[in-house]
């Protein structure tokens, strides 16, 4: 109590500062929505002017999110809620843990909601009636004896009065997992042309390589479109390999993303090649060989005595549709045929069967993300749903009646009180006083 | 019946609705009343009927997605939940003149997505990074807020309109103005509305992040649209704040509902025409 009196801690704890940081908040937070960020220098003397790009530079305008004054605002909201929620919860838990039958009566009977009436029985069968009739309206009711009357206490939802306490505790839950993922983890990306195996990545913002522990193959990347021409589908097919065993293998999609040892790899771009890939399988014995070719070029084949090459190629946009391959193994006429992007075909030789399939080469852009921090932040989100909804739609109810002897009869009064939706409160305690007398009269 | 007959009726219908609710408010109509409850009802499951519809005609066509994802779908989501909230206010607080002044927010978004240019109306497929349920998630979160918030800035027009009259204090039948609720009432609805809408726009930021996080690795880049919704949140936080610690309320806090009510429609609209970014409705 003696803190109160601290001017340091009275102004970080109050609700004015808070108001005010917000309003900063939302106030400062237009400027990044305005001007375009993480722009270079030139761009913002080109688009603004040099003295203004000056004022920009000081004011780290360019990457203001990430800047000490704003980081320094968010810092003052967290402190702020920090202060004040310490503040302010004991006494909060006070009211949760209070003994309300030693509610003072004088207390009671000025309480706003309020309603009197006399029942023919004694005292004790009174209370006996009433505590079963509010045990089945759910109402869990306790009793003492003050002074001359018999006084009962029910309540309903005292926890809730913790529901804005978890809000504030979800914002500081959501920076810590924010923090977290600041400091331990990292995002970079990899061009990974199809049939190639990487170990490293590139930092998104200094390119500088980052190694991955194990290393990651793309086997291939494929392109769907609709009718239309639009993009439908993105899916590359990765693998996981460590001491060039594979672990792991995953088809990835926009929105379907492959994690590996805390690393999420995202599927973010793709790069289209003037080169084929093709792969030429000998189906008596299995021997199969997979070549890259530039187009109108031809190769020989390391495994089968053959040379293989695409002469002509159709193309929609900057996709391929459908390859023309050349194929030859010296024995009688070279075979040509068409064959669909992705798809495979058989060529009969003379003394043997070929199956070859063929597309375009394909590199796909990853996205490489590791952030230990996102669960944390989850964890944050759940609480503030949850801590809003107990904030807005619970309220803490609470009832008192008093019994007293008069004569033969029991006179009761039925006191009430709600911190939050008052009008609601209010006719549900008229509505159960109602029963609560029907129920004694009988 | 195809769905862009229905959802054209429907524009005309919300029209017809907003103008019955004057009536009974300009005109002191009381016997109109349930007229234009029934009358809106229907027009409510006629829109109902076209969203249905139209997901039916995008599955039929092959592209099997909610129809949440364009403009234009996404400006009749808004209408239909905008109606679907004053229907539930008029049933909750048993007072029609409300309509008068939260119909007309559906008929106007309606009639934008119907008759602006660069609106395109088309059901159109899904690029890769669209395809998420958490998108479909954040859109309905994100809009079942921006509704409310629209209801509570007409709810908050009401409470000026009748704060300026003399008939201020009253709620008799007499004047033009005492027909509306009372201020203390109005100022109740107001806050109940927000309140409504700031735990739906939570979500939907929430859902959004999660979206973010599944295609992208990133929960939150600060992009104009995502900045915008986290202004929009900052704003409704303060009023909640300022009213529950501070003791706002009446005028004041009818202005933060619409000023609020200007952030969500910059947020949800300026972003994508006067701002870049990431956010697709952009482009129509
Ligand atoms: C963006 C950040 C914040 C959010 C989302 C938030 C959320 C909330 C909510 C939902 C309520 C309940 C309001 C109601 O029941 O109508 C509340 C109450 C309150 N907030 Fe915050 N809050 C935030 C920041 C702060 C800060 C920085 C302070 C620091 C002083 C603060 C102080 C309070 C106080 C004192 C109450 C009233 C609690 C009580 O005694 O019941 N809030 N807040």
């Amino acid at each position: 109590m003696q803190n109160k009196k601290n001017p340091i801690y009275s102004f970080f704890s109050s609700v004015k500062l808070a108001l005010f940081t917000l309003f900063l908040l939302a106030i400062t937070s237009i400027i990044g929505t305005v001007i375009p960020q993480k722009e270079s220098f030139s761009y913002y003397v080109q688009n603004y002017s040099e003295s203004a790009a000056k004022v920009f530079h000081v004011l780290s305008i360019p990457d203001m999110y990430s800047s000490w004054w704003f980081l320094g605002l968010l810092t003052l909201l967290v402190v702020n809620l920090i202060v004040c929620s310490f503040n302010r919860f004991p006494g909060v838990w006070k009211q949760i843990k209070a003994d309300n039958l030693e509610t003072p009566l004088t207390r009671l009977s000025k309480m706003r909601l309020k309603d009197k009436w006399v029942a023919n029985t004694s005292e004790e069968t009174l209370a006996t009636e009433l505590t079963q009739s509010l045990a089945g309206k759910g109402w869990k009711t306790e009793q003492r004896q003050r002074d001359d009357s018999l006084l009962l206490f029910a309540q309903k939802g005292a926890i809730s009065r913790t529901g804005v306490y978890i809000v504030h505790a979800s914002i500081i839950v959501i920076f810590i997992g924010a923090l977290i993922g600041e400091l331990y983890g990292f995002k970079g990306s990899v061009m990974l042309p199809e049939t190639k195996t990487t170990d490293t990545i590139y930092a998104y913002d200094t390119q500088e390589p980052i190694p991955l522990g194990f290393e990651v193959r793309c086997d291939r990347f494929d392109l769907e479109m609709y009718a239309t021409g639009m993009p439908k589908a993105y899916r590359s097919h990765l693998t996981i390999l460590e001491n060039g065993k594979v672990t792991f293998e995953k088809n990835i999609l926009v929105n379907d993303p492959l994690t590996y040892k805390g690393l999420t790899f995202y599927q973010s771009s793709y790069k289209g090649y003037q080169d084929f890939l093709l792969k030429i399988t000998d189906q008596e014995s299995g021997e199969e060989e997979t070549v890259i070719i530039p187009f109108q070029r031809r190769t020989n084949l390391a495994t089968h005595k053959a040379s293989i090459g695409i002469i002509n190629a159709e193309t929609r946009g900057q996709s391929v549709t459908r390859i023309k391959v050349w194929f030859d193994d010296e024995q009688g006429p070279a075979s040509t045929f068409w064959l669909k992007a992705g798809d495979q075909a058989t060529v009969e030789r003379t003394d043997k069967k070929f199956i070859i399939a063929g597309k375009q080469m394909y590199a796909t852009g990853l996205q490489v993300a590791k952030d230990p921090g996102v669960w944390v932040v989850y964890l944050g989100c759940g609480m503030m749903i949850l801590g809003l909804f107990v904030a807005f739609f619970m309220s803490h109810k609470r009832i008192w009646l008093l019994l007293t002897k008069e004569d033969d009869k029991t006179s009761v009064m039925m006191s009430g009180s709600a911190n939050k939706n008052k009008a609601g409160f209010e006719k549900m305690f008229f509505s159960l006083t109602t029963e609560l007398k029907t129920d004694s009269d009988n | 019946m195809d769905s862009s007959q229905l959802l054209g009726i429907t524009t005309f219908t919300y029209l017809f609705s907003t103008i019955l609710y004057a009536i009974i408010f300009i005109f002191k109509a009381k016997k109109l009343g349930p007229a234009a409850t029934v009358f809106t009802i229907v027009a409510f499951l006629v829109q109902t009927a076209g969203i249905i519809l139209r997901w039916q005609e995008s599955y039929a066509m092959g592209y099997d997605h909610a129809p949440l994802t364009n403009m234009y779908e996404s400006v009749v989501f808004f209408a239909w939940t905008i109606v679907g909230i004053y229907l539930l206010i008029e049933w909750k607080f048993k007072t029609r003149v409300i309509g008068a002044f939260a119909v007309p927010f559906a008929f106007l978004a309606m009639a934008y997505g119907s008759f602006a240019s660069g609106i395109n109306k088309e059901i159109s497929p899904l690029i890769p990074a669209l395809q998420s349920n958490w998108l479909i998630a954040h859109v309905v979160t994100c809009f079942i807020g921006y509704a409310a918030f629209a209801v509570a800035a007409g709810l908050g027009i009401m409470y000026l309109i009748k704060n300026m009259s003399d008939s201020r204090q009253t709620t008799n039948d007499e004047s033009l103005l005492g027909t509306l609720p009372a201020l203390k009432v109005i100022d109740d609805i107001t806050h109940k509305t927000m309140v409504f809408g700031f735990l739906w726009l939570s979500v939907g930021i929430i859902t959004g992040a999660i979206w973010a996080n599944s295609a992208w690795g990133t929960y939150w880049s600060w992009d104009p649209k995502e900045t915008w919704s986290l202004i929009t949140w900052f704003v409704y936080a303060i009023t909640l704040h300022a009213r529950y610690t501070r003791g706002w309320g009446g005028v004041r806090i009818a202005w933060l509902a619409i000023f609020g009510f200007i952030s969500v429609i910059f947020t949800y609209y300026g972003v994508n025409f006067l701002l870049s970014g990431l956010h697709s409705y952009g482009s129509g």
